[in-house]
């Protein structure tokens, strides 16, 4: 058995933590400040090659493996949560399913732009009535000829208002239930598509979550993905995938909010010395650490498994479950050590305890996490 | 046009910290880094390969674990990597490592040698200009910026009140300093190709034409007595809104109540 990292992913981690420190967290507060997209820093990742880690050169990508992919996911994070998602539902959502289910002709036209990171990617499958039931999609697709006409909308989708190229989960057969739904590709330009209302969030405030809607949009027949019936099947694969991404976001998070808490604690002085001299800090941060641990051997784990061909749903879940709700956790202890200042927006922290929040949520609530693990022991 | 980049893996002195009972330094669980004047050095080296195109090779001196150093170096952009180690060039002094470095340099193809001015754990902005007069080059020293011309180059070189501009022709020996540029970060794809399509060539005394006691320990003249850490100086005290007087009868009163005066 060996959990060391190799010496590819030591010189990778050195370029992602300087990455991270120089681009990604001096913007991170105005970001959740001010609800903006970072654009600036997803064209300073296409330029060192890290919006297509994971996928073959020939396809656009950096020649990867996912492992490597998930660490960027994991220092940026610690930065920004933001940028983490960012990254992750253009990676393991959008460009991922192409690469897994899409032809050639659909590799060449859309993974290669989108591993290059010349464009950007979104996934939609979540509808106002459709969220952890998501065999209950309302937006349709007919076939007219060489099209499909797509109707309906979509909520809550990262990246919506920036992406070029969207995975879109529609009804083919209503009668079918969840073997009616198909996936397509869907381009920013298509005729009749637009883009919603913004939401609001708590955290991750810069990730332009909007809704799609769908007008009449004729969708070239060549850009349905996978077969005809197959779109929940690959929505739920993709989803495992995604997982992983999400866990190393929540890890990042939780990993980000430790460091700034011992950094913290060796500043701040009470009763005459520094609080991190008091066994109270001293045993809050052993946990945190050892928490945050704990999420990274399951996340490392998930992502060997899919490097290496393994089965990783199961193991993607209890990544997912573990390291969202381990970031809760740690973020909240971390705005604890701060005190009165860590509720302030002076230090990151109570940042990082909003953003935290979603990795319980989205891309399967951690109920829908406890579903999928028990399932695989039951 | 040839270009070698002499470059050095150092602790990150940002990091370092020392033991607060017997004051050595900790090295355990420090980062290594390649050195910023090298690094600025190397940087300035890539960009006369995009603007006029170059072959860069990055030579070190160091442990097997300088290999580090390198791999960053390819995953930057450079084309060669070249690693001089074996415990016979172990303990070497600037002399030492400068002869060293010269000796695999008679090996290589080059015009053009950029090395840093000074490494932060030494400090001592003496190997470049060494290697320059081991091989009978003109050098020009404290760089802040190089552009072709021709078969020349002109270089910014700074100094205390200014800068002079000096052109001189290749082949030479430039020294950088980490002000020249911001150097770039390596690629996702530069990191895979510097493991899996990249080489660093490993270079042991065998492979040089010099005697073991030229180098290493024994071929230093420079021999350190004692090391000693800075000792600790706490801040310093600022009193603003003064005028001039008040601020002079303040310092004396000051040192007074220190007993300095």
């Amino acid at each position: 058995m060996n959990f060391n990292i190799t010496n590819e992913q030591i010189l990778l981690q050195q370029l992602y933590r300087e990455f991270t420190e120089r681009e990604v967290q001096p913007i991170a507060a105005e970001v959740d400040e001010e609800e903006r997209f970072p654009i600036e820093t997803v064209e300073k990742m296409q330029k060192y090659g890290m919006m297509g880690i994971q996928f073959p050169k020939k396809y656009g990508g950096a020649g990867g493996d996912n492992a490597s992919y998930i660490m960027l996911v994991e220092e940026v994070s610690k930065a920004c949560g933001t940028t983490g998602v960012v990254l992750s539902a253009h990676a393991s959502l959008c460009a991922a399913p192409i690469y897994e289910f899409g032809t050639e002709e659909q590799k060449q036209k859309y993974l290669v732009p989108l591993a290059r990171g010349e464009k950007l990617g979104a996934f939609g499958l979540t509808e106002p009535n459709a969220g952890t039931d998501a065999a209950g999609q309302q937006t349709k697709a007919v076939l007219n000829g060489d099209h499909y006409i797509l109707n309906g909308s979509k909520i809550f989708i990262t990246n919506a208002s920036y992406a070029d190229i969207f995975i879109v989960m529609a009804m083919t057969d209503k009668s079918a239930g969840t073997k009616g739904i198909s996936a397509f590709i869907v381009e920013k330009g298509f005729e009749g598509f637009s883009i919603g209302k913004k939401e609001l969030k708590l955290g991750i405030r810069g990730s332009a979550t909007c809704e799609l809607i769908f007008n009449n949009v004729k969708v070239p027949k060549e850009n349905l993905l996978g077969k005809e019936g197959k779109g929940f099947s690959i929505a739920m694969k993709t989803l495992d995938g995604g997982r992983i991404g999400i866990a190393a976001q929540a890890l990042g998070i939780a990993q980000g909010a430790i460091d700034e808490t011992v950094k913290y604690v060796k500043e701040r002085k009470q009763f005459g010395k520094s609080i991190s001299k008091f066994q109270n800090t001293q045993f809050m941060l052993a946990d945190m650490q050892t928490n945050a641990d704990a999420a990274r051997l399951l996340v490392y784990r998930a992502a060997f498994n899919k490097d290496n061909g393994l089965p990783y749903s199961y193991e993607a879940a209890m990544a997912k479950l573990f390291a969202s709700e381990a970031a809760m956790k740690i973020t909240t202890q971390a705005v604890q050590l701060h005190g009165g200042y860590g509720y302030t927006r002076e230090y990151p922290v109570e940042r990082m305890m909003r953003d935290a929040k979603i990795t319980e949520i989205y891309e399967g609530t951690s109920e829908v996490q406890r579903m999928v693990i028990s399932a695989h022991m039951l | 046009m040839k270009i070698v980049v002499c470059i050095k893996q150092v602790p990150d002195t940002n990091e370092v910290r020392l033991d607060p009972i017997t004051g050595t330094l900790i090295r355990q669980g420090v980062p290594s880094i390649i050195n910023p004047d090298d690094k600025s050095g190397l940087e300035a080296a890539l960009t006369l390969k995009d603007k006029h195109g170059a072959h860069v090779t990055v030579l070190t001196m160091g442990p097997p674990q300088a290999d580090l150093a390198l791999r960053e170096a390819l995953a930057m952009g450079a084309d060669e990597a070249i690693l001089l180690t074996d415990k016979a060039f172990a303990g070497a002094d600037t002399w030492a490592t400068s002869l060293t470095l010269a000796k695999a340099l008679e090996k290589i193809e080059y015009d053009l040698i950029i090395t840093g001015r000074q490494a932060i754990d030494g400090d001592t902005a003496q190997v470049g200009p060494e290697i320059a007069e081991h091989l009978k080059l003109p050098h020009v020293s404290y760089a802040k910026d190089i552009q072709k011309e021709e078969d020349s180059l002109v270089i910014k070189r700074m100094f205390e009140e200014g800068y002079h501009l000096i052109s001189v022709k290749m082949p030479c020996l430039i020294t950088a300093l980490s002000e020249m540029n911001s150097p770039r970060y390596m690629n996702v794809g530069g990191v895979f190709d510097a493991y899996r399509k990249k080489e660093v060539k490993i270079i042991s005394i065998a492979d040089l034409n010099i005697n073991k006691d030229e180098i290493g320990l024994k071929g230093s003249p420079t021999k350190v007595k004692k090391s000693y850490t800075k000792g600790a100086k706490t801040a310093g005290k600022l009193y603003k809104d003064l005028d001039e007087k008040e601020a002079a009868k303040k310092i004396v009163e000051k040192l007074q109540e220190k007993f300095i005066i």
